[in-house]
């Protein structure tokens, strides 16, 4: 038995967490069947566009929401409700990089109404409602590219930023890269969000140096009013960036007071200057989104606002750029470096008024290091990236390159614990992380690297996110689950604050959409040239109209298929062959359009995806397709 | 007697409650319904106990091909019962006020409680044919025609008072708030009678 056991253990992975732990472990994320998690986590699906919803502790996932890929399952982005969430200025966009979700807080609580990620890629911002789980608003970033430093809100959520992580030249023009320095900018977007209604609007963008702006957090409490920003390659380098902005020793944290900008701005300062950008808004009465595009955005000159910018001094290419519940540190962290430093809201201040500046940088005062450094943790471990906090004084850092979280207290700046990651870990979050009150109970580190921790998969594996249990003195490795796509950032919430709201169904009634058949007696066919509408219903378990004759080839046919369940979790699906594009998935009281162009004569059937009664199977029917020039009627029937 | 006209006032006008709260209610629950379908029975109608439930339950129903839940104007009953209950409670409460002053005694109050027993037995009859009816009058083209062992088609009468099983449903059948301050104004104007009795007995 004994050589048994130490046969087992030696063959097994390196965290040696078996037999007695590991069953101790098993009851802390055991939620027995039919009942909840104690925490929602909302995962950024990283280059699969999506956001993706989990319980913790039980690592179970719940939800796949698309916010900037189409996503076939349900169809949004194919469907014609959906299709403008998806326009930029580019044109149709139906992919992105989502990066980091950020809850909507009141007083500096979450208050679980919206969520906001942004897309890295084609640099956009994303609002989805927490009462329905759905996409409500796309708001895309001008004169920005690669919208990485984002999209982190304010403590009233007055604001959610957008900083460009690649500076570019502003307005775009045609001009050599060798340029860069001191032509290129960088952007760093301040997008107001409506207290009621949560809709966005792109209220002003600072003009800063071509840097790359690479993370972002609020001040709070104090600092309240104030954003900070990472910087890298404050060499403004053009090529070969690995060696060549790695240069300078230190590079920057941006503190901006963007309470005195606003000022500025509200007494008629900044230059509006021509810009496009798409701005879709989905409307949850019609069912609809629309996509307007916008042509113009209001700049500020930072060196044009005394007081309001100031460059600290932090060592070697920082990336995150994390600010305590308090508000009183800003943390940032040299990925090169193996310290993490630690700057003081206070002294900044103080800092400020004694116009203690070390220079500047295309007119932005750039402080002394000394003057803004709290302390710094000597920690050990190589790469430091993020850290959150668990609002008992104590936070909590990942390093990348030596692949660990390390606990440590924020004003004795000691180690406290660490705990081996698998394998190289980029973010952590603990539940109302970026909150002046989190949630310490657990804490959630998302890896870049999977290797042996699960079933090989071939060459391609999901990543790896570890759950440990932060409430005692330890770190305790709890459970390992894959997450989909590359699990970027997450956000957190007590289950408590969310699921009483949820939504169970949308209200007929309340059904504005343009072609929504609200009753059976609204179900039709019409052609209109070659454009055919289908008005079609469904419930358990037929579709109204079941059989259509009369469509031709070359036509457009439009299916607006209304969903007349008012019964939770009844959906019904539509697939019709030989559409180019997806099915349809319809919840109660819903109406969703499909568009199928059929190239064959024939008699080609339709039915629903999802299962949704023990007469599933029989929820289907058939469209005839007569040649182009045929004179068959349009006719439709039920039950004929 | 006094006492007794007041009791008997009082039991009329509780009767009044089915003005406002249901007089029964039939609730339908099923593993995929943890929150039970239910509809509450007024005497002027019925309504679902969440707002969908009567469209949800005849979208259950019809698989076994049972009738849609009788709106308002589909059924005399709902013209008929609020007409009787007002009639009875404003009889109740004239009695009451006669017996109070003296003008009449206390047989007069058994009366109207005999009144009341036979028009509600024959409404607790008329509701279980409706029951009956609901629950046997099938549709002959239904999704699903089930059989008893013994080889007879299936019916799904609602129990008229407590629960039972359906295929996969718990039934559970109950009076509610209306039925019950009904029960006890009846019960009081019951109490009015003995003691109206036993003044009269003093009196001699
Ligand atoms: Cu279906």
């Amino acid at each position: 038995m004994a050589v048994m056991f130490s046969g087992c253990n030696n063959s097994k992975s390196p965290n040696g967490n078996r037999g007695a732990l590991a069953s101790t472990a098993a009851e802390k994320v055991y939620v027995p069947p039919g009942e909840h998690d104690e925490f929602y986590a909302f995962f950024s699906g990283g280059y699969s566009g999506n956001l993706t919803v989990y319980g913790l502790p039980s690592g179970r996932m719940f939800k796949e929401i698309p916010v900037f890929s189409q996503f076939p399952t349900n169809g949004y982005g194919y469907s014609e409700e959906t299709k403008p969430m998806l326009n930029t200025s580019h044109g149709f966009i139906p992919w992105d990089d989502l990066h980091h979700p950020d809850i909507s807080q009141t007083n500096g609580k979450l208050d679980g109404r919206w969520i906001f990620v942004n897309g890295n890629n084609t640099p956009r911002i994303a609002r989805i409602d927490l009462k329905t789980f759905e996409t409500d608003e796309i708001i895309e970033v001008p004169n920005s590219a690669g919208n990485h430093s984002s999209s982190f809100v304010t403590e009233n959520t007055e604001y959610v930023v957008a900083g460009t992580r690649f500076s570019v030249p502003v307005p775009q023009k045609d001009i050599s890269i060798k340029e860069y320095k001191g032509n290129f900018k960088g952007a760093l977007s301040f997008i107001e969000v409506a207290p009621e209604t949560g809709r966005m609007n792109l209220k002003f963008q600072i003009m800063m140096p071509g840097f790359d702006y690479d993370l972002s957090h609020p001040g709070r409490g104090k600092s309240h009013g104030w954003f900070f920003f990472t910087t890298y390659n404050t060499e403004e380098a053009n090529t070969l960036l690995e060696v060549n902005a790695s240069q300078n020793d230190k590079d920057f944290i941006a503190a901006v007071n963007w309470k005195k900008i606003e000022e500025y701005i509200n007494n008629g300062g900044g230059t509006k200057m021509p810009a496009e950008y798409a701005h879709n808004v989905y409307d949850h009465s019609t069912h609809s989104a629309k996509s307007t595009i916008k042509k113009e955005v209001l700049t500020v000159d930072p060196t044009k606002v005394p007081g309001a910018v100031f460059l600290l001094p932090t060592p070697k290419s920082p990336h995150g750029c994390d600010v305590d519940p308090t508000g009183k540190y800003i943390i940032g962290n040299g990925k090169l470096s193996a310290d993490l430093t630690i700057h003081s809201f206070d002294k900044m201040i103080a800092a400020i008024e004694a116009e203690k500046f070390d220079g500047n940088a295309y007119g932005i005062p750039i402080l002394k290091f000394e003057d803004v450094l709290a302390g710094q943790v000597k920690s050990g471990g190589l790469g430091p990236l993020h850290t959150e906090f668990d609002g008992k004084g104590n936070a909590y850092t990942t390093f990348f390159i030596s692949s660990e979280l390390v606990k440590w207290n924020v004003e004795t700046r000691e180690v406290i614990d660490r705990q081996p990651n698998y394998y190289s870990v980029g973010h952590v979050m603990i539940p109302g992380g970026n909150s002046a009150a989190p949630f310490g109970k657990y804490a959630v580190a998302m890896n870049k690297i999977t290797k042996d921790r699960y079933l090989p998969t071939g060459p391609e594996l999901e990543h790896s996110a570890q759950l440990f249990d932060i409430s005692g003195e330890k770190m305790e490795l709890l459970l390992d689950f894959p997450t989909h796509g590359e699990p970027h950032y997450a956000a957190g919430i007590p289950a408590e604050i969310l699921a009483p709201k949820s939504q169970k169904i949308y209200r007929l009634e309340d059904n504005k959409h343009e072609f929504a058949a609200l009753g059976g007696d609204e179900t039709r066919v019409e052609r209109n040239g070659n454009e055919v509408h289908v008005y079609m219903s469904m419930i358990r378990s037929h579709f109204t109209p079941d059989n259509i004759e009369g469509i031709r080839v070359g036509d457009k046919v439009y299916f607006h298929i209304t969903n007349h369940e008012q019964d939770f979790d009844v959906p019904h699906g539509f697939a019709m062959i030989g559409a180019n594009n997806a099915e349809l998935l319809i919840m109660p009281g819903q109406t969703r359009t499909l568009v199928w162009e059929p190239e064959q004569v024939g008699v080609w059937p339709f039915y629903c995806t999802d299962f949704c009664s023990a007469l599933h199977q029989e929820m289907q029917g058939y469209v005839r397709v007569s040649p182009a020039n045929s004179d068959i009627k349009l006719s439709w029937s039920l039950g004929e | 007697m006094k006492k007794a006209g007041i009791l008997m006032i009082l039991g009329s006008l509780l009767l009044l409650g089915l003005f406002e709260f249901p007089l029964w209610n039939i609730m339908l629950g099923a593993p995929q319904y943890p929150d039970p379908l239910g509809m509450n029975i007024y005497i002027s109608g019925i309504k679902g106990v969440k707002e969908f439930d009567i469209q949800n339950i005849d979208g259950v129903n019809h698989y076994i091909g049972m009738q849609t839940i009788p709106k308002p104007w589909e059924m005399w009953e709902f013209r008929v019962f609020p007409l009787v209950i007002g009639t009875m409670a404003a009889l109740g409460v004239v009695i009451g006020l006669l017996g109070f002053f003296g003008k009449v005694n206390h047989w007069w109050f058994l009366g109207w409680f005999g009144l009341m027993a036979v028009l509600g037995i024959l409404g607790m009859y008329d509701f279980n044919l409706w029951l009956n009816d609901y629950g046997t009058n099938l549709d002959p083209n239904a999704i699903m025609k089930m059989t008893r062992p013994n080889g007879r088609p299936m019916t799904y009468k609602p129990p008229l008072f407590g629960h039972q099983k359906m295929l996969n449903f718990d039934v559970d059948s109950w009076p509610h708030t209306g039925g019950y301050l009904m029960f006890a104004g009846m019960i009081l104007t019951l109490v009015a009678f003995f003691i109206g009795k036993k003044s009269k007995n003093i009196a001699q």
